[in-house]
């Protein structure tokens, strides 16, 4: 069967098949939105509650980290109960779109960034608040000074939080509806095949988004390979 | 500028939800079975459809009783499933314009080779049931309320046992679609009831065979229901309508009966 | 270099007119809830480096901080050059017992800092004079300890202080970088800038002090000119801690 899969995943490849490239294209695009979005809300989160103080701090960060753990399936549960046309936002007509699935995930992995660019700009914080205190370095001044240095340790995890929306089936299949040619991405085509019985069609489908997890956590490893050449993490 | 190609490399296109939204504008979404979908006979339908009507058709498989709830919360335009009283009583409830009769075909109960309860030829239904669960064979049920699930309660029902009682003992509700299911009773060489479409499509079958078929409660029908605009005024009433006028006259009704996989016909017509 | 007796300065010479470098308060220092800093009183008159000495502990770190304005006081009041803590900010620098270095090349840590209108040449001077001219280019966590601790004293120089503040700069570095960096408060001395600075280096404080203030348990027991300190320490917690004994 793994030797089966194998082969039909090169095949698969090699054939320039374009419905496998269309749901391939879909995959990254829906996955590539959702982390932009997710960057952009979660980053100023994690940054703003790292180097400010105000009352209910640690419960903030709790409730943050607590949310790395939300249940894809919840998630997608939420977001349909929220885009059916009798739910608040259902006027927009937004379930099965790639909008819904990208709304899906960018509630999913928005924690992940959060939490994860939360620790990097604690640590950071913790170290340089007090040379920033004694040079006189404004919030204003030290916020870019903040994402700059952290840059690496940030591309870490917002490549974390890719991994986990491209890669994650339970909300998409939900607010999706794994629709042919519409909705349809590399994980409800794998439950798709799956379901059909065609495990190695299935297999060679997960090869493939393996393979692209792969090429992600090499740029990762090198980012990260050549920030501690020079001591940049 | 630059900012934005480097974004279109990446992959990320802000636009790209909506113009895939503009696109739903000139289709409808079909709230189905997994049953249709597995056995492939959308795939080979809808383009025609499409090119005869011009309409797109979106279809979202689930089991049939998730399908209705997911109509009655009115994200869909058409149901098309089978569970008969299910469909009738969302009928009644408002939710649906009419039921009209699309196609049928038939359930049968798969099983290991080995046959562990003797049942293999039979051609009465309550009868194997009675001695799967004297045998106390594995039985794998889809237990998720969907159509299968209903018709294969109704079938228990008819005989004096009550499966529930042995359920996670020699009865194993899986709670997923068919597919799922099947794939969990070749795992675990349990029978199942499945629709012969499915079955017949169905790729991992293991040394698994029909053990069962041909008694007339096995009779599986499938219903097309339009959505009614009274509860849902989102329903695309005229391209629903347009897309059950096609599936019922003769045109619609010859493609699905020339729906074949392997030689055999996996739906039978039966709207007239 | 104009030499005297903070002590009799304080007795003799009420009416001075210039202006103490160190004038502390009454000040108390408490952290959550625990008494830190109790009632330092301290006026030094004298130019160049007044050192802090004390046990571990004794809040030598915490009181350098105060002056920094780091740590705000529970209490009193803190002048440095006659000027409030507000107005000496600005010519005030700090260098820590750690060096905390931007994930930056050498030159990008001092432009960081950079006052406004500081030109290439300033910097390149002040690299020369840390001698790291060589590695403007290496990122800077990558230097040695020694060669980080040059850099974050070059940064604090290149903002012009008249007031320097050290933390134990030199504890645990290589004899190289120490000597560059004592000659560097010496030479910062001869320019009239006033250096305090946190030390556990009895050597070191008699290489470079000219005045002592001793801390024991948040207190001053002591506070005399570096000769008087060494040769006949008045309190029993210097005498102790001169003759290496560990004082509790």
């Amino acid at each position: 069967m793994l030797a089966d899969a194998f082969v039909e995943a090169f095949n698969l490849i090699t054939s320039g098949d374009p419905e496998l490239f269309k749901i391939l294209l879909l995959s990254v695009q829906v996955s590539m939105t959702a982390l932009f979005i997710s960057v952009l809300l979660g980053l100023p989160i994690g940054t703003v509650l790292a180097i400010s103080e105000f009352p209910g701090k640690r419960i903030c960060v709790t409730v943050l980290n607590s949310m790395l753990g939300l249940p894809p399936v919840v998630v997608g549960l939420l977001v349909y109960l929220m885009l059916s046309r009798s739910g608040p936002l259902g006027v927009l007509g937004l379930l099965y779109t790639p909008t819904a699935m990208v709304i899906a995930q960018v509630v999913l992995i928005t924690p992940i960034i959060a939490a994860l660019s939360f620790q990097v700009m604690d640590d950071l914080h913790r170290e340089y608040s007090e040379l920033f205190m004694s040079l006189r370095v404004n919030l204003a001044k030290a916020i870019p000074v903040y994402l700059w240095d952290a840059r690496y340790s940030l591309v870490t995890s917002v490549l974390a939080g890719f991994g986990r929306a491209i890669s994650e089936v339970g909300a998409v299949i939900i607010v999706g509806g794994n629709i042919d040619h519409l909705t349809r991405v590399m994980t409800t085509a794998i439950a798709l095949e799956t379901s059909k019985g065609e495990l190695s069609v299935a297999l060679a489908l997960g090869i493939i988004l393996l393979s692209l997890a792969l090429i992600v956590n090499a740029l990762v490893t090198s980012v990260r390979t050549f920030a501690l050449k020079n001591a940049y993490v | 500028m630059k900012l934005k190609k480097t974004l279109q490399f990446l992959g990320i296109s802000i636009a790209l939800p909506l113009t895939s939204n503009l696109a739903i504008a000139e289709s409808i979404l079909v709230q189905s079975t997994t049953s249709t979908k597995n056995s492939g006979l959308y795939e080979y339908m809808l383009p025609i459809v499409e090119a005869d009507t011009g309409i797109t058709v979106n279809v979202v498989a689930v089991g049939t009783g998730q399908a209705i709830k997911n109509a009655e919360r009115c994200d869909g335009d058409v149901l098309l499933v089978h569970a008969k009283p299910s469909e009738e009583k969302f009928v009644q409830s408002g939710f649906g314009v009419s039921r009209s009769d699309l196609m049928y075909n038939d359930f049968v109960i798969v099983g290991p080779g080995s046959d562990p309860a003797g049942i293999h030829g039979s051609n009465n239904i309550s009868d194997s049931l009675q001695k799967i669960a004297e045998a106390q064979a594995l039985f794998a049920s889809r237990g998720d309320d969907s159509g299968t699930n209903k018709a294969e309660r109704r079938l228990w029902k008819a005989t004096s046992i009550d499966p529930k009682a042995a359920s996670g003992f020699w009865y194993r509700e899986t709670g997923s679609g068919m597919g799922a299911t099947l794939n969990a009773a070749v795992g675990m060489n349990a029978y199942a009831m499945t629709d012969r479409a499915t079955w017949t499509k169905f790729a991992n079958k293991g040394d698994f065979v029909i053990q069962v078929e041909g008694d007339k409660r096995l009779f599986n029908q499938y219903g097309v229901i339009l959505v009614n605009k009274d509860k849902c005024p989102s329903v695309k009433v005229e391209a629903g309508q347009k897309f059950i006028d096609w599936l019922l006259s003769d045109k619609g009704q010859n493609a699905i009966a020339s729906y074949k996989v392997n030689g055999d016909q996996l739906f039978f017509p039966n709207a007239h | 270099m104009h030499m005297f007796n903070p002590n009799l300065a304080m007795q003799n010479t009420p009416h001075i007119t210039v202006n103490p470098a160190i004038e502390v308060n009454g000040l108390h220092l408490a952290l959550s809830g625990e008494t830190l800093l109790k009632d330092i009183s301290v006026t030094s008159y004298t130019q160049g480096v007044t050192m802090v000495m004390g046990a571990n502990g004794a809040g030598k770190s915490l009181f350098l901080r105060c002056l920094h304005g780091l740590l705000n006081p529970t209490s009193g009041t803190i002048r440095l050059n006659g000027e409030s803590l507000t107005e000496s900010r600005s010519a005030q620098a700090m260098v820590f017992q750690k060096a905390t270095l931007l994930r930056r090349t050498v030159l990008q840590n001092l432009q960081f800092a950079a006052p406004a209108g500081t030109t290439m040449s300033d910097i390149r001077s002040v690299l020369e004079k840390v001698h790291l001219a060589a590695k403007e280019k290496n990122p800077a966590r990558m230097l040695s300890g020694g060669e980080q601790q040059r850099l974050a004293l070059a940064r604090a120089l290149l903002t012009r202080p008249r007031v320097l503040l050290l933390d134990e700069p030199t504890a645990s570095l290589d004899p190289a970088s120490v000597l560059i960096i004592e000659g560097l408060i010496n030479n910062a001395k001869l320019e009239g800038v006033k250096s305090i600075f946190v030390s556990h280096d009895i050597g070191q404080a008699k290489r470079l002090a000219s005045d002592i203030i001793f801390l024991h348990q948040g207190r001053i027991t002591e506070h005399t000119d570096a000769e008087t300190f060494f040769t006949s320490p008045q309190s029993k917690e210097a005498k102790a801690y001169l003759a290496g004994e560990i004082v509790l």
